[in-house]
Order: structure tokens, then sequence, then C-alpha cells
């Protein structure tokens, strides 16, 4: 466990990707280690996205070093179920094996979706299809978890269901995990190293040591909390006068 | 202070909204409920009236036989031509005639609709010259076919076949064209490959599109017929029609055409009962 942890799954060196005239991404670089689980944080068109779409192979048009070994999995902002398969058939599309079904129905149980094993996603509640969409990725054992704003279109308190889901999920298979969200808060929660994208590199980076489960008044979070905001522009003078 | 009366108002709205409408509305609530039954029954008396008064006209001697036979004379007529197995034979022939062509032209057109939606060389080599053909009337081409295949079958079996290919190529090429672009993310992420990507993505998102193109092809399907069978027919529905105006038997005629339009139903029913079965992940989203 401890060899695995430490080794580099990911490592980005000088990542630049360019829109036309706007560059996104200016010369990034990242390592990501074998079980960590790191959060994004980043304003809108920080390029945190873009970023994510280059790690899960979805960009090639990106200049700059590119090392991702082992497998990798994304989870969706919008869950993306595949509307004409079952949910038992979505987790298990693409896999290969003799023993593909039974994997599935692993991977539903852990996320307790066993008994929506046959439901249409149509008829899935949000915090069920982000379930599911969980399943999908874990399931495939990936050494790298790529999360693109998972929580970010579920209700408050189906949001910290999901969290703890996550968390249990990452505790039990190790993946590193690379979450992309806004939400300072969320990151704060779950991540061992947070990272702000700003005009297309790693701006700010800060190491969480506080044991989860974490509550959010932690005085490590509490403190780190501002600084990340203040990375982010967001001033709090009018709440703390 | 304001959320008692507020949920008292919604609750008070909310409970007797039926028997308010019904008080403020008393004699609009008794013919809405009351002769419900005969609300679809009425829809039956103009088509009933109508053929009485067709029947009235015949035997009068109004409305002469040669012009058009009398509804009693068209009934008797259909049950001696099934009894004595002209109708039944004349209508083998004919969905033989559509199947072949269905089947030919269906093929064509999903085939080509697979070609072109699926690679932008396919596009550029197959889509220009549908679309040049689509333009054609292809009523217009009878002449020609007659030239190229003669007189038998194959004439109307191709003109069904080239009646049934555009709507299946156009509706299924959109179709193909229409998938979700994320979903295709999708595969790439889970690693399907092009030919799992086709099979679990590609082609299952096109298939409501496909399957309108299905519908509009079957309709036009018993159209082309029809008119081929016009032109020169030794069998089939269209002979039987064609005969009997030899001999001025328009009860005959009106049964043949009662029976196309029969045929045209008895289809459209079948794709819209596979619609159902095929789509039935819509109808999760759509009823439960």
């Amino acid at each position: 466990m401890a060899a695995r942890v430490s080794q580099r799954v990911a490592g980005v060196r000088g990542l630049t990707k360019r829109f036309g005239e706007r560059t996104v991404l200016s010369g990034l670089d990242l390592d990501v280690r074998g079980g960590e689980f790191i959060a994004l944080l980043g304003r809108s068109g920080s390029g945190k996205s873009t970023l994510l779409r280059a790690l899960a192979g979805l960009d090639r048009d990106v200049r700059g070093e590119l090392d991702v070994t082992g497998s990798v999995s994304v989870a969706f902002q919008e869950p993306r179920l595949v509307p004409w398969k079952r949910v038992g058939a979505n987790v298990a599309l693409g896999l290969t094996g003799p023993d593909v079904e039974e994997r599935a129905a692993r991977a539903l149980a852990e996320v307790g979706l066993t008994e929506r094993a046959g439901a249409w996603p149509l008829t899935l509640s949000g915090g069920e299809a982000q379930r599911a969409s969980l399943a999908r990725a874990l399931v495939r054992e990936p050494a790298l978890l790529l999360l693109d704003e998972p929580f970010s279109a579920l209700d408050a308190l189906t949001r910290i269901t999901v969290h703890q889901l996550v968390l249990r999920l990452w505790a039990a298979h190790r993946p590193a995990v690379l979450l992309v969200t806004h939400d300072v808060d969320e990151a704060l929660l779950l991540a061992d190293r947070v990272l702000v994208l700003d005009e297309g590199r790693i701006d700010h980076e800060a190491a969480i040591g506080a044991p989860r489960p974490r509550h959010r008044d932690h005085p490590e979070l509490v403190s780190l909390r501002d600084r990340l905001l203040a990375a982010l522009g967001v001033t709090l003078e009018e709440e703390n006068p | 202070m304001t959320s008692p009366p507020l949920s008292l108002q919604t609750a008070g709205e909310a409970v007797p909204l039926d028997s308010t409408r019904s008080r403020e509305h008393p004699a609009r609530r008794r013919p809405a409920r009351a002769p419900r039954g005969s609300a679809a029954g009425k829809r039956w008396v103009s088509p009933l009236a109508a053929l009485a008064l067709w029947q009235v006209a015949s035997a009068t001697g109004l409305l002469p036989d040669r012009l058009l036979a009398a509804p009693t004379t068209i009934a008797a007529t259909a049950v001696e031509l099934v009894s004595d197995g002209t109708l039944p034979t004349a209508i083998a022939v004919s969905l033989q005639r559509v199947a072949a062509g269905f089947a030919l032209g269906g093929a064509a057109g999903v085939l080509l609709a697979l070609a072109a939606g699926l690679s932008r060389a396919g596009e550029s080599a197959v889509d220009p010259i549908m679309q040049m053909l689509r333009a054609l009337p292809f009523f217009g081409l009878i002449p020609l076919f007659i030239l190229w295949f003669g007189i038998g079958e194959t004439p109307k079996v191709t003109l069904v076949a080239l009646a049934v290919s555009f709507p299946l190529y156009l509706n299924t090429f959109a179709g193909i064209r229409n998938v979700d672009g994320r979903l295709a993310e999708l595969g790439t992420t889970l690693k399907l490959g092009r030919a799992g990507l086709i099979r679990h993505i590609v082609l299952p998102g096109a298939l409501p599109q496909t399957l309108v193109g299905l519908r509009q092809s079957l309709g036009v399907a018993w159209l082309a017929l029809i008119v081929a069978e016009q032109v020169n027919a030794d069998a089939g529905l269209g002979f039987m029609i064609n005969d009997a105006r030899e001999f001025l038997r328009t009860d005959v005629i009106v049964v043949g055409l009662l029976v196309y339009s029969a045929l045209g139903l008895i289809t459209d029913a079948v794709v819209r009962l596979l619609e159902r079965r095929a789509l039935s992940w819509r109808r999760g989203f759509l009823s439960e």
C-alpha cells in the first residue's frame, strides 16, 4: 500500500492549451501520486475542466507533456448515464471479462443502488444518477479517478450524503482522486491537497492534515478557507467588520 | 404571522377546486359528465348519416351504380370477394410486393445512412447523390422503369424500394448526427472503441429518429404500390381495381380502396407497437 501511495499516477509538464487567442492553460505542472485526494479549485474559466479533460484523454489538442500511467475513470458534472441502457448495464458498459455482471452488481451495491439496477436512468433522482455514475467510474478500478464537479447539481442534503459516499469509496479502493470544484468547503472537507488554478497554472497549493471526517469549523480548515478564498479573489471584508 | 394564513389559503384553494368549479358552472358540469359515452358516439352520427344518405341515393337511383355502388352492394361484394378467394389472393400478391420493396429499400436506406452518418468521407460520398435523387419525382420514373425492367414484378418492387429508402435514409442520417456528443465522450472514457461506440451509443441513439423514418416510409410504400399497380399488373389489388374499372364494377373498386387503407393503418399500428417496445426507456421519463 505504501509503495502504491507514493507512486506517481499522472505527471503533467508545461501543459498549454489555447482556444484561438485565449490561453486557458499556460505551462501547467502537476504530479498526482497514487491514492491521494486532490481538489482543484478555480474560478470559472480558469482551465480546471480543460486540465481534467486533457488527463481524461478527451482533449488531444494540447501541448506539453502528459504522462498518465494506469487506468483513468471520469465522473462528469451531469451523470451522463446512457438513457437507453438500464442502470446495471450503464455500470457494466465497456467492461470485459467473465464476471462483468457480478462486478457491476457489486459496484451498485457499494453505492446503495442494488434495487435500482433494472431501472431506466431517466427514472432516477439526481442523487441516484450521480451515485450510478460513481459506480460506473469505480467498477473499472481506476488508478486515477477524475471528478468533474459531480456534486454541483445536487441539492445540499444529497450533496452531504454523496460526499460521505465518495470518501468511503476512496478509502475502500484508494484511487488517486482529482476533484474539480469551485466549492471551497467541499475541497476542504474532502481533499488531502488543494490546488488553486489561476491564469492557466497552479497558483496556490495547500496540504490538509486534519483527520476525516472533518468538521468545517476545524481551526485548520477555517484559516485555510480564508487563504483559499483570497487566492480565488474573494474578500470577506463586509462579513467580518 | 404570514405563514399560517398562507397555508390555509392554499389548502382552501386546493381541496374544493373541483366542487367550486361545479358550483360556478353547474350547466357545464352536466354535459361534461353525463353524456361522456355519447361524446364518442356523437362522432359516429355524421358518418352514419352520410352512409344512410348514400344508401338512399343509390336505392332511389339518384346515384347510379356505374358511378358509385350502394354501401350494401359493396358489403356484399366484399364478402363475395373474400369467399371466392379473389381478395385474399390479391392482398397476398400486393403484400409481397410491398414487403420485398420495403426490405430492399429499407436496407439500402439504412445502410447508406450508416455510411453517410458515421464518417465525413461517407457523408461527402453518399449524401449529395441522395439529396439529388430525392428531388426526382419518383412516380415520374415509371416510364423509365418499364423500359428498364419490363412490366413484371421488378418495376413495382423497385418503385416501392425507391420510395421507402429516402425517408429511412434522411431520418437515420439525422438521427446519427444528432446523437449527444457528450455520450460519445463518455464512450471514449469507457474505452468502448469505435465498434462499441456505434453499437452502444450511436445506433440506439439514432433509433427514435429511424422509427419516425420507418413510419413515413411505410406510408409512402403503400402509396408507391398503388401507383405502380395502376400502371400495369396482372395480379394484386391494383389489378383487381383496374379490372373492375373495365366492367364498371364500382363496388369492387371501393372494396379495393378500403383494403388499401386498412393495410396502411395496420402497418402503422405495427410500427407504433414497435416504437413503444423499442423506446420504453423514454416511457419511463414520461410516466413513471
